[in-house]
């Protein structure tokens, strides 16, 4: 038949007592093909799936033979026989992918997420699977845009992302644009992936390429994913854009229509499961990227000129740095100061604070600031608006902070502040250089300015918004 | 219907019958069930990729589906769907409130309840679910109904969100309403047990009676449909789906099985004519764009104008299998017809044409001669003209091409949408264990012994019980089936209980009397069965007649405040010792007796009673009241 019993090294896969014992007595085990008899008389006829480590140890789990899953429970098992073992391999049909001398080489670097993904019976959620065969058997339309390399560099999920991989994956980036490539892609898990853009817009700077971010929030085991349309727009990007920046590329509405560009400076994931969950704060996305052509004949509008441009000749400027001991605070009522002395405490060298309104703590902390600030901790002030500027002039207390030293950072979003301040810290500890480097915006992380359109929370239910709304896909 | 012999063409059938459940929200979200919409206020357009099985595998029906390249739209509205049904949000925690109704469902089917229930994804690439899947769970097996005698074999009942509803579906863009979306059911998949049109219609009415008898599903339009397999012998498995009604199954299941007999005669035919093997069946497209161009052909005409292209597909050594019958009235065309419709979006009529019969226009015989010469068929040879983008006509030759091969094996197992007439049109390849996924978005439900044990103390006695004690009571059985549909049986049964009243009275006033007071407009569907049986203990305490029940009712459902009592009071009802009420009906005078000239005991006496019916409602046993009038009467004749 097949691999004997006591040979199959995963066949109490996930299963511990009192189930575990039951298929020990039974000689069952994970993919073992199986008549399960219960004590009412029920026949089970199936697979022996591997059990999720987090559920109960009471029950084991058949796929039966019309596809369903259920649960029977081990001390109801009166009598077993295998009929078989099949162990299954869950592989997405991998294929050569073409290449066509005409056609832009794109570099896809994978962290992780769910672009590609498959099972895990582990814990029976998904895991990110990632060759180029692999995309081109998942996504075959990526041929028809360019010529793919993948490369990666980790597997590890949005959340996991640290100082470690930024660094790697600004080398990696670096790299390939020494190799001559002509956009990169980077595979991300998307709860953090504005997080990755802006550090990657500090450590990897005057870019000759596009270097785009791309995700999914409906992994791609689910036909109504949106990976596959955001990967095929973000390789069109690194391809054929002429925006050489760190972007972020996700769905624009929640319709499979196209996807916006956003600057990895400015943008924030803004729902917890919606496709089209990022948004530019404070100014206008860059472009709208989509795989059908728009009325002009191109794949691309720009909505927003004020750009680097692709220039194959230009070197980028790689620095990749970051220090670990920074933190961001978001300011609540009942703030205590022994929180910003236990951070002084512990050696942190770099605190943002989110603010109330335009940049705001309450008196009672002003002493452990001014303590922290001494000890050499750099202060900057954010708002936790998100939209508007820290105008830390406008009311006393505004003013007594900045005696205290805080550095106001006018409106670069709290998450682009903590980004840089480690990248900046990570370079240079001289107090002026600190304050000069986190005042002089970078790629558009401060904004001279901002748009009234830069600001747009449509409020549902008023007559207009819902006019507006119903004319246009969601 | 023509006669057939269904035993000797091994005709084998089984259901699987939906049922929507009785519950206030949806089974993965918060949103309300049964609020239907026929407006929106929002739309979504999305498109469906196929994805892997748990076992490594992509499903047959999910490529076919893919091929078809539709771009799906969902009508959205505020009120009864939320970010869940569009895919923008996880499935919240199964409602419990639909597995408890399920569990009751299998309970009652004798079935083995699940331990630990595992939500999975069923895929359909159709659209109908904007996740590209339908989350389902089986919740018992192994079980079975009483039926003519032996045992209808309930194989599985799981419990599943509905899909949406079709709006429209033109070419490539297909539009759903999402209101029914999400929405609780269940469904009974029986064994192949059944072998005649008429027993999968009344195993439809058993199933249908199994789940009213619950009282905790939904009724009317759409709550319950039904797809029925069947297949004859060396035919295969076809599923008609969507019989929204018992008595369409006949016809249907008739048609189905001449077709698949015709369809293995086909298969003769073409193994006759040498085809044995995939690669014997062999189509040529040719574009005859330019043929048709120059022809006045109106439809066909605009389309090849419209950026639409005309394609002639000859198809080697099928001359004449075109006009193959299948269903009645239908031909092996139609079979065509519906794989191009559904796969390669062309939908607009005539799909295609077989060159052997090409319909009547001006200048048929020339363009006919001029696509001959271009295709240049050989004498056993047909050819296919269709109409529509380039694209689509290639999908449609090679549609053309694999279900030929499909004919080389006899049936080929699909799911065929039923239509009016009790003809059906090919919906999509049957879809295998393939498409089912675990959904990782959900943790498995256990099913307690303390759960099962509470669910099986409230359990309704079965109906095939409830039908069996009724008949023994002397109930009609029309009666006793519509207590069990409208859910006077609980009624009946706890009135019987606690009252003491007899089966058969109780079952003619809940069945009977109830429903034409129903009918006169009185809300008796309100009264709750402690009304109900406060009404009934007046009866039996003898302090109302059996006359008096019906007022009294009518004063209970019109004034939810009252009891039975006060309902006795407000009704003017109340049985009079018998001296009393005989003593009015002694009082009752003739003066406003009219003779005239047809004066009889007869008349006499429809006079009394219309005078003791005014005074005695209700107060009086009516049948005692009569013999005392016929009485009275028959002594004022002697006299």
């Amino acid at each position: 038949m097949s691999l004997p019993f006591e040979e199959r090294a995963d066949r109490f896969q996930g299963y511990r007592e009192p189930a575990r014992s039951v298929m020990e007595r039974l000689r069952i085990g994970v993919w073992s093909e199986v008549e399960l008899v219960n004590d009412s008389g029920s026949v089970f006829t199936g697979v022996i799936l591997p059990r999720s480590e987090t559920a109960d140890p009471l029950h084991v789990v058949v796929k039966l033979i019309n596809g369903y899953n259920v649960g029977v429970h081990a001390d109801r098992i009166v009598k077993a026989t295998e009929t078989g073992y099949k162990k299954a391999v869950y592989k997405i049909p991998e294929k050569d992918f073409p290449r066509d001398p005409l056609k832009k080489n794109v570099t896809l670097l994978g962290t992780g997420g769910t672009i590609a993904s498959r099972l895990d019976y582990r814990t029976g959620a998904v895991i990110p699977a990632f060759t180029p065969g692999e995309l081109y058997g998942a996504v075959p339309e990526l041929a028809d845009i360019a010529n793919l390399t993948t490369k990666k560099l980790f597997g590890v999920f949005s959340e996991n992302m640290g100082p470690e991989q930024y660094k790697a994956l600004a080398i990696a980036i670096g790299e390939e644009i020494e190799r001559g490539t002509d956009g990169i892609v980077v595979g991300h898990g998307t709860d953090t992936m504005s997080h990755t853009g802006a550090i990657l817009s500090f450590m990897v700077q005057q870019s000759p390429v596009p270097i785009v971010l791309v995700g999914s929030q409906r992994s791609s085991d689910r036909p109504s994913s949106d990976a596959a349309l955001n990967l095929m727009n973000a390789v069109r990007t690194a391809a054929e854009c002429d925006i050489a920046e760190v972007m972020l590329c996700m769905f624009g509405p929640t319709s499979d229509k196209y996807d916006l560009l956003h600057r990895g400076t400015r943008c924030r994931k803004m729902h917890s499961s919606y496709r089209s969950t990022f948004r530019t704060v404070g100014a206008t996305p860059l472009a709208m990227v989509s795989r059908d052509l728009f009325p002009d004949g191109s794949h691309f509008q720009y909505i927003n000129q004020d750009f680097l441009r692709r220039d194959k000749a230009r070197k980028p400027v790689i620095t990749p740095v970051f220090e670990e001991k920074v933190t961001i605070q978001y300011y609540y009522p009942n703030f205590q100061p022994d929180i910003i002395d236990g951070l002084s405490d512990m050696g942190y060298r770099g605190l943002v604070m989110a603010g109330t309104g335009l940049g705001h703590v309450n008196k009672p902390i002003y002493p452990a600031l001014k303590r922290a600030v001494a000890r050499g901790m750099t202060i900057v002030m954010c708002v936790q608006t998100l939209w508007g500027y820290a105008q830390m002039y406008v009311y006393d207390t505004g003013r007594d902070l900045l005696d205290i030293g805080l550095v106001p950072l006018d409106n670069m979003l709290p998450e682009t502040a903590y980004m840089k301040l480690a990248w900046v810290l990570g370079q240079t500890d001289d107090p002026a250089r600190i304050r000069q480097m986190m005042t002089t915006s970078i790629n558009h992380e401060i904004t001279p300015r901002e748009p009234h359109n830069g600001y747009l929370i449509l409020q549902g239910g008023l007559p207009e918004v819902e006019a507006f709304v119903n004319k246009h896909w969601k | 219907m023509e006669r057939f012999d269904y035993t000797s063409a091994g005709l084998i059938s089984g259901l699987e019958v939906h049922q929507q459940l009785l519950t206030s929200h949806k089974l993965f979200c918060r949103c309300p069930a049964g609020l239907y919409t026929q407006t929106h206020d929002g739309e979504v357009l999305r498109h469906m990729r196929p994805t892997l099985s748990e076992l490594g595998e992509y499903d047959g029906t999910a490529l076919m589906e893919f091929k078809t390249k539709k771009e799906i739209v969902y009508l959205l509205n505020h009120l009864n769907v939320c970010t869940y049904e569009m895919d923008d949000t996880p499935p919240f925690l199964v409602n419990q409130e639909a597995i408890d109704i399920a569990m009751e469902l299998c309970l009652t089917m004798n079935m083995d309840l699940i331990d630990e229930v595992h939500i999975a994804r069923k895929q359909y690439l159709d659209g109908s679910i904007p996740t590209g899947f339908q989350r389902t769970a089986i919740v018992g097996l192994n079980g079975w109904l009483p039926f003519k005698g032996r045992r209808l074999t309930v194989t599985h009942v799981s419990v599943e969100e509905d899909s949406c509803r079709e709006v429209s579906d033109r070419g490539h863009r297909i539009v759903w309403r999402t209101d029914r979306l999400g929405m609780p059911l269940t469904e009974t998949v029986t064994g192949p047990d059944l072998r005649t049109p008429e027993e999968v219609r009344d195993a439809i009415l058993l199933c249908g009676l199994v789940a009213r008898n619950t009282r905790r599903v939904r009724t009317g339009i759409g709550a319950s449909r039904q797809d029925i397999n069947v297949s004859v012998r060396g035919g295969d498995r076809v599923e008609i789906k969507g019989v929204p009604r018992a008595g369409y199954a006949v016809k249907l299941v008739h048609n189905e099985a001449i077709r698949q007999v015709q369809l293995l005669a086909l298969r003769e035919e073409l193994r006759r004519r040498g085809f044995t093997d995939p690669t014997h069946v062999r189509v040529h497209p040719h574009d005859v764009s330019d043929i048709l161009a120059d022809f006045d052909l109106s439809l066909y005409h605009l389309r090849v104008e419209d950026r639409g292209r005309a394609y002639a597909i000859r198809v080697e050594g099928v001359a004449g299998l075109a006009q193959w019958p299948t269903q009645p009235d239908n031909t092996f065309l139609d079979e065509l017809s519906g794989r191009i419709r559904v796969i390669a979006c062309l939908d607009q009529p005539p799909i295609v044409l077989s060159g052997a019969a090409l319909p009547d226009f001006a200048g048929r015989h020339r363009v006919a001669e001029r696509i001959r010469k271009r295709v240049r068929p050989g004498q056993q040879d047909d050819w296919f003209l269709v109409f529509g983008p380039e694209d689509d006509c290639r999908t449609a030759a090679e549609e053309i091409r694999l279900r030929f091969v499909d004919a080389l094996r006899g049936v080929p197992k699909e799911t065929r949408q039923a239509l009016v007439g009790g003809y059906t049109t090919f919906e999509r390849i049957l879809p295998g264990p393939d498409r089912m996924y675990p959904d990782t978005d959900s943790p498995p439900t256990r099913i307690t012994p303390e759960r099962v044990a509470a669910i099986r103390a409230r359990l309704k006695p079965a109906p095939w019980e409830r039908l069996d004690r009724y008949a023994g009571w002397g109930v009609p059985e029309e009666t006793a089936h519509w207590l069990l549909r409208r859910g006077g049986a609980d009624i009946v049964d706890a009135a019987v209980e606690r009252t003491g009243v007899s089966g058969r009275l109780a079952a003619i006033v809940v069945g009977q009397q109830a429903k034409a007071l129903a009918r006169k407009g009185i809300p008796v569907e309100s009264l709750d069965i402690d009304r109900w049986v406060q009404a009934f203990d007046l009866l039996t305490a003898g302090r109302i007649p059996r006359e008096g029940l019906a007022p009294v009712l009518t004063a209970l459902a019109r004034d939810p405040g009252l009891d039975a009592e006060g309902a006795a009071r407000a009704a003017d009802v109340g049985l009079l010792p018998r001296g009393e009420w005989m003593a009015r009906i002694h009082d009752l005078g003739w003066e406003a007796y009219r003779p005239g000239h047809t004066d009889s005991p007869d008349k006499r006496l429809r006079f009394l009673a219309g005078q003791a019916m005014h005074a005695l409602r209700g107060k009086a046993p009516a049948r005692e009241v009569l013999e005392v009038l016929q009485q009275k009467v028959a002594q004022e004749v002697s006299r």
